[in-house]
């Protein structure tokens, strides 16, 4: 294959006989594809990087305008293969975990653990944790809106990928995740408010 | 429904360890493509763009897609 710059790249994806370009660059897409997948898939993954590569192409050819040449275009151009490639895994692997099963949509639950109700429960926890986890735990019910609340859970629970909690929730990732930057935001000024500090938290909960 | 303890210190950490400015998702794939080359360059990415670096640390979902990406352009080196 020839090396391109990335003004070559440009003028031959967009050339009028641009079949060869085209090719050239399926064949990085399918190799950087096949390596990356190959550690994580078992199996015949041929057929899946294909598909992967021919649909991350017609996102590349359709938004070669949005090339900004920051990097090589091949890099640009990988990138968006992963993430064609990581987004649709990501969906068949958790779309028959539903949201409602793990957050059961009920305003005013108590999310207070056991161990906080029962005094026998985690001695070795101290005084000063103990007081921090049953302030979080109360800013968190009273200081966020059930959206953040519940995408907070979700998210930080591990039950589901940013990526499919945000699609169950028809919304987007990058969405998602500013909203529980918002969340997070709020409840550190509401606990900044209430006297404890970033550090002083840290300091209790620093070495998890 | 009760929160895990586990899942609970790590909001306690998470919330202690906010920035006011982060970015999200689109602007760190918008700027991880320079972020990996220049990391196979051996240059200090964390420090040219530490931006991106706090939002890899945080979002398991484009640290994903960065490793993933890091392992696709070696392979094509
Ligand atoms: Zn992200």
């Amino acid at each position: 294959m020839p090396e391109r710059t990335n003004a070559e790249w440009l003028a031959d994806l967009r050339g009028p006989e641009n079949q060869q370009a085209i090719t050239d660059l399926r064949v990085v897409l399918i190799r950087g594809l096949s390596y990356s997948l190959s550690t994580r898939l078992r199996g015949d993954i041929d057929t899946l990087v294909e598909d992967f590569a021919q649909e991350a192409l017609l996102k590349i050819l359709n938004n070669l305008d949005t090339f900004r040449g920051e990097s090589k275009l091949t890099t640009w151009a990988q990138k968006i293969a992963v993430r064609v490639a990581y987004s649709e895994l990501r969906r068949k692997r958790w779309q028959d975990i539903s949201i409602q099963d793990l957050y059961p949509e009920d305003s005013g639950i108590d999310y207070t653990p056991a161990v906080l109700t029962d005094p026998g429960a985690n001695p070795e926890m101290s005084v000063t944790q103990r007081n921090i986890l049953e302030m979080v735990l109360r800013l968190i019910q009273e200081k966020l809106t059930e959206k953040q609340r519940q995408a907070m859970i979700i998210v930080m629970s591990g039950g589901l990928p940013l990526e499919e909690a945000a699609r169950q929730m028809g919304t987007n990732r990058n969405a998602l995740y500013k909203l529980i930057h918002d969340a997070r935001k709020r409840l550190k000024e509401e606990i900044e408010a209430e006297g404890l500090s970033a550090d002083d938290l840290l300091a209790a909960f620093g070495s998890i | 429904m009760e929160l895990k303890l586990d899942v609970l210190k790590k909001m306690v950490r998470s919330i202690a360890t906010t920035a006011p400015h982060e970015i999200g998702c689109d602007e760190c794939f918008n700027e991880i493509d320079r972020f990996v080359e220049l990391e196979l360059q051996g240059k200090k990415p964390a420090e040219a763009m530490p931006l991106v670096q706090a939002h890899l640390d945080r979002c398991m979902n484009c640290r994903e897609e960065y490793e993933a990406l890091l392992d696709a352009i070696k392979a094509c080196q």
